[in-house]
């Protein structure tokens, strides 16, 4: 038997938890790594030359994926399961976020 | 339909809990047909000995949901059309639930959680009081009504994948009762519905999945009757402080 998963709320709910999942196997390493700076400074620069290579790159780009489906996956659970709000009211609300993150980002992409 | 497929694939679960397997049968394909009158085919035609369950057949009692094509279904109001995968359908009893044999699941283990989330009515007036007046327009009465439409067909249950990994969880049907009772001005136990849902197979169990809201015949929210749950019973142990 193979129960049909295949809705947007549980896939939402399995890209929340497995983001999670892999920040908590990435920071510890991270963590590690920055450490370096206080201890093996010179295996540090070599870290950080190594990094500069696009697999690492692209790999970063990962990350910041995780990073920003767990934030929202988080915010979107806070806001179903504490706001008794109704279903309309969270859409626009979730919209409304969606838009103004839009448009602070492009913003933000310009400044920097 | 093309009008050529004259006969249907159907396999259906055959055996109980401890062992079984898929039996398959061919059954003669009508133009407007569901998975229950499939099914009462072949136990008329086919085999005497199939078991299964049912009653209403218009999708009011609750007692034939079945898994059809691994999704859970109620089969009376299940059009063959709708499901059909080619000539080949999947017929299997209930998820999460024991079962008695082939198509019937138990159900015990369902309505004892029901009973157990505070879900048994308990009236604040006799027969002898007064009638105290409900508006219909009030936002707790409003709460209430939203899942008062509920059948106890199991569905949600059987959709859970919490309930799969938890055995003592309460289950959406369970909860969803227990939230209805909580808004109902004429319920007189309302404070010990929140001690019930609050245990550890209670309310905060839930990972919010949706399973539940998705599948549910009657397009009933059994999810957000939990958050309100998972609400009131926050609330309450912040006012106590701990």
């Amino acid at each position: 038997m193979r129960p049909s998963r295949a809705h947007p709320l549980w896939l939402a709910y399995v890209l929340h938890r497995v983001s999670g999942l892999g920040l908590a196997l990435f920071l510890p390493l991270h963590f590690w790594v920055l450490s370096w700076a206080l201890t093996q400074p010179q295996k540090l620069n070599q870290f950080l030359s190594f990094a500069e290579q696009p697999v690492v790159k692209i790999s970063e780009f990962g990350l910041v994926f995780l990073l920003a489906v767990h934030v929202f996956g988080g915010l979107r659970l806070m806001a179903m399961e504490w706001l008794p709000w109704s279903a309309p009211q969270k859409t626009l609300a979730a919209g409304a976020v969606g838009v103004a993150f839009l448009v602070s980002g492009t913003f933000f992409l310009q400044v920097v | 339909m093309d009008g050529q497929k004259d006969t249907l694939e159907v396999s259906v679960w055959r055996g109980t809990s401890s062992g079984g397997d898929f039996e398959r049968y061919e059954v003669p394909a009508e133009e407007n047909q569901t998975i229950l009158d499939v099914v009462s085919w072949i136990q008329h035609y086919a085999d005497a000995t199939l078991t299964y369950r049912f009653a209403c057949r218009v999708g009011m009692c609750g007692s034939c949901a079945m898994m059809v094509n691994g999704r859970p279904r109620w089969t009376c109001r299940t059009h063959v059309r709708k499901v059909l995968q080619g000539r080949r359908v999947e017929i299997a009893p209930l998820r999460n639930l024991p079962v008695i044999k082939d198509l019937a699941a138990d159900m015990d283990v369902f309505f004892d959680k029901w009973v157990a989330a505070g879900g048994a009515h308990a009236p604040t007036a006799g027969r002898n009081d007064p009638i105290p007046p409900v508006d219909p327009q009030d936002s707790t009465r409003v709460t209430a009504s939203a899942g008062i439409e509920c059948i106890n067909c199991a569905i949600c249950y059987a959709a859970c994948d919490t309930v799969t990994g938890n055995a003592d969880y309460l289950g959406p049907a369970a909860l969803q009762r227990a939230w209805t009772l909580f808004n109902d001005s004429k319920h007189d136990r309302r404070a010990g519905i929140l001690d019930a849902v609050s245990g550890s197979g209670g309310c905060h169990n839930c990972h919010s999945m949706g399973s539940c809201t998705v599948f549910c015949p009657n397009d009933l929210d059994p999810m957000s009757a939990i958050a309100g749950l998972k609400r009131e019973t926050s609330r309450r142990f912040w006012r106590k402080g701990g």
